[in-house]
């Protein structure tokens, strides 16, 4: 049988990285095929150039034998290729209907026909039983609905093939069931799915067939059937991976953070945080587990600094720190690895070696008597993306360069790199491939092992049970209940997490 | 909740206007109409003016060069005219002195993402400095664009004679081409596209709408209005070219469109309020109100500019591209 899709020989580069280099992949009609790779592995330049967004350097693409002229968005939609975004491409201040039809608008004449333009809409949210509200304005729907709305956009052209770059990672577990379950459905009428995923156990669930990249080179193709998540993170990594943390029992000491009485509003001024009280010890990993939107959040950001306390206080190492002053915060020993990397962790226009040293550039070695030491930064910043293996050519090349999981290497190199008391760790590794969580992991530990006391926040509960010493478990911001990290039981956490008692 | 507090105060300043309005309207109806016909008079030029603002900004080109071209399109066409002795034909290079100019800004900031700011400043600067250079006193024009009256509309009661008579062929063509911007912008499939393309680029890129082609197109239409003002400034409103006659009005459109919140119907109404205001104080003038100095009665227009700016500033939300050339995401 002729293949779907035909990628032949595709190579691309870049400025100091070869993206892609001679890459062959085919996806037969009706077959899912999960595309899976380490952070900069070149996976999205791979699908941008199937989707025409970028212009390989070599190398043919066909669909239905068909060759399609490379670095043209709309020749590729033309030949049925839809494709789901990483970042979504919608505009946020027009309707749903505005969002879907945009490109290919229904018209008579120049004029657009609202109405028959809101019946299709509505006719294809039913055919495939995606439910969205047409008249909705984007930007105040919740990011699964949102991500809805790019896949009928994909759908709506009755392609061939549908790309997903990165879908789930910014999906609840309950979205991503869903997900999942349009997939299959997609697949089983016909549709050629390739897609990109860091979660080795979607590609278990969904996969028909596994393509994994390595630095740009295709290293393997395999299926879910002949090998399991441990042989998947061998196959991305180039080595053995330990999925499950090593660690030993935690030396606990004094209470390095305490959090009393606490209460923090979210922006639109309602309760957050309410009477909000924990310790966390020195030599200990507390993680907090919670459906996302519980307050972690706000939590988070009051512990910092960056956010108004209403009520309470936090202590750190038996000190008083103060309310709205991150800097403040910081100087107390206080590192903090935020929620949104691209917002609060780096400033996407500085060098990688200005960001590694974002918050001690005026202190010494880096800076002396007001003057900056660029060699002691170049030194620096040097060590430090060898230790943390962050993947570019030079550490000169601003923040902004680097692919979303080496973004998150320089914000914990740069966090835990400083001897902090404590440490407040906000998904540590969401959007990070597996060989890097694997470190990530370690390097919170070994964190602990120093004798630092870690919160960890994180929405994948697996990270928490794999890494806490002692488990809070958030709900409508308030701890429901506080377990010991050792054989904690998965279900019993789920329940706690979704507000039900015992 | 925000959005419903703005339609209720646009919706109380409307009916106070309309409640001054038909109030003088009885008291004193040839005063109003003179005042009002003024207002329309000297509004239509900065109403056309924001809409060269609009044009590009919803398509997410921040164009601060509409003071430079609305004075080079003004030099040229007038030269032109002068030198053809024809009207006609100093109006069309006045338009196309505006397309050449913005082609200019567009390819600058477009094709060679430059930053917005300092293509417009440049474009300023240049049209300043050359018609500076170049400017000859003692040139005439044969005849100016003629003011006339709409045959049937100029009988309507109550705003017949305000809006339909004594009026130049730039305002009656502003009542056309305004209306039309609007509709071309929120009913058509290229108004759809130009919104997306100011919003969020990507969106249109990836649905295969070309985010270059979009943008230049528009900012070319944009500059063939401020070529159009400019030409009709010189050769019909003020009869002559003078050096800097624009005297900062680009600016005062930009405002205006701020205040009409890149809505063209918004920035006809916010001109044409401003319009109002220069009346006002060239008719108390007139009256030789003599307690307060001149200088305080012409800043009226200006002042109320600020003022409105400074109110409504918290709330407005330009599109969210306008100023940011469109790369590529790469690798």
């Amino acid at each position: 049988m002729e293949a779907l899709l035909r990628i032949e020989n595709l190579s691309k580069s870049f400025p100091g990285v070869k993206a892609n280099d001679d890459i062959s992949i085919d996806v037969n009609k009706g077959e899912i095929v999960a595309l899976l790779g380490e952070n900069g592995a070149g996976k999205s330049t791979l699908v941008k150039s199937v989707f025409g967004l970028v212009k390989p350097d070599s190398g043919t693409i066909t669909i239905k034998g068909e060759v399609i002229e490379p670095g043209d968005t709309a020749a590729a939609i033309r030949h049925g290729i839809g494709m789901v975004h990483q970042h979504f491409q919608l505009v946020p201040v027009m309707s749903v209907v505005e969002n879907i039809i945009l490109g290919d608008e229904p018209h008579k004449g120049a004029f657009v026909t609202k109405k028959a333009a809101r019946e299709e809409v509505i006719a294809l949210s039913k055919r495939y039983s995606l439910d969205v509200d047409p008249d909705a304005i984007v930007e105040d729907l919740p990011v699964g609905i949102q991500q809805r709305i790019e896949i009928l956009k994909a759908l709506r052209k009755d392609i061939d093939l549908l790309i997903l770059d990165e879908p789930s990672a910014v999906l609840t577990p309950h979205e991503i069931d869903e997900l999942l379950e349009v997939i299959r459905k997609l697949a089983a009428s016909g549709v050629g799915i390739l897609f990109i995923t860091h979660k080795l156990h979607e590609v278990m669930a969904v996969a028909d067939r596994v393509v994994v990249l390595r630095n740009g080179k295709l290293v393997g193709t395999t299926s879910p059937k002949e090998t399991d998540e441990e042989g998947l993170a061998q196959m991305m990594v180039g080595r053995n991976v330990v999925l499950s943390v090593e660690k030993g029992p935690a030396r606990v000491k004094e209470v390095a953070l305490e959090i009393r009485e606490l209460s923090v509003k979210d922006d639109r001024r309602l309760d957050a945080v309410t009477h909000f009280s924990l310790e966390v010890h020195a030599g200990e990993i507390l993680g907090i587990a919670g459906v996302e939107g519980n307050g972690q959040r706000e939590l988070v950001e009051a512990i910092c600094g960056m956010r108004h306390r209403e009520n309470g206080s936090v202590r750190v190492s038996g000190k008083d720190s103060p309310d709205m002053d991150p800097r403040g915060v910081h100087l107390m020993g206080v590192s903090h690895i935020p929620e949104d990397r691209e917002k609060d962790g780096l400033v996407s226009s500085y060098s990688i070696a200005d960001n590694l040293t974002l918050n001690q550039f005026n202190l010494k070695p880096f800076a002396d008597k007001g003057v900056r030491n660029f060699a002691a930064r170049d030194e620096y910043a040097d060590r430090l993306v060898k230790e943390f293996d962050i993947r570019t050519p030079s550490f000169q090349n601003s923040a902004s360069s680097l692919s979303g999981g080496n973004k998150q290497k320089v914000v914990v190199a740069r966090e835990l790199t400083q001897n902090a008391h404590v440490i407040v760790a906000s998904q540590p590794t969401r959007g990070v491939d597996v060989g890097s969580i694997e470190f990530i992991h370690k390097q919170l530990i070994s964190a602990r092992d120093g004798g630092a006391a870690v919160l960890l926040v994180s929405a994948e509960l697996d990270e928490i049970l794999s890494l806490s010493d002692r488990i809070a478990v958030m709900f409508g911001g308030k701890i429901v209940a506080i377990i010991d990290g050792q054989g904690a039981d998965r279900q019993y956490i789920g329940r706690l997490m979704a507000g039900l008692s015992e | 909740m925000k959005r419903f507090n703005i339609k209720i105060w646009q919706l109380l300043l409307t009916i106070a206007l309309l409640a001054i309005w038909i109030y003088s309207y009885i008291a004193n109806t040839d005063i109003t109409n003179s005042v009002v016909a003024s207002g329309m008079r000297f509004g239509m030029p900065l109403a056309l003016a924001a809409m060269v603002g609009i044009m590009c900004e919803r398509s997410g080109v921040i164009n601060i060069g509409i003071e430079g071209t609305m004075l080079l399109s003004g030099f040229t066409g007038f030269y032109i005219a002068s030198w053809s002795k024809n009207i006609v034909v100093g109006l069309l290079v006045a338009i196309l002195t505006g397309v050449l100019t913005s082609f200019v800004h567009a390819m600058m900031t477009i094709q060679w993402k430059m930053d917005q700011i300092i293509a417009g400043t440049i474009i300023n600067i240049l049209a300043s400095g050359l018609t500076s250079f170049l400017y000859k006193e003692g040139s005439t024009i044969p005849n100016s664009w003629p003011i006339f009256d709409i045959p049937l509309l100029g009988r309507l009661p109550f705003i017949g004679h305000a809006f339909f008579t004594q009026q130049g062929p730039i305002q009656y063509l502003g009542l056309l081409l305004i209306p039309a911007i609007w509709v071309m912008m929120y009913k058509t499939r290229w108004g759809l596209r130009t919104r997306a393309v100011g919003e969020n680029p990507g969106s249109a890129d990836t649905a295969g709408v070309s985010v270059i082609k979009v943008r230049m197109i528009n900012v070319m239409i944009g500059g063939a209005i401020g070529g159009l003002v400019g030409g009709f400034i010189c050769l019909e409103l003020v009869g002559s070219f003078s050096k800097e006659f624009t005297a900062g009005s680009g600016f005062t459109a930009l405002a205006l469109m701020i205040f009409g919140r890149w809505n063209p119907m918004g920035a006809f109404a916010a001109a044409i309020l401003f319009g109002l205001a220069q009346a006002l104080s060239t008719q108390l003038q007139i009256f030789g109100v003599t307690n307060i100095p001149n200088q305080f009665i012409t800043m009226l227009p200006y002042v109320f500019t600020i003022v409105v700016l400074a109110v409504s500033a918290g709330k407005v939300r330009p599109p969210a591209a306008a100023g940011r050339s469109y790369e590529k995401e790469q690798a």
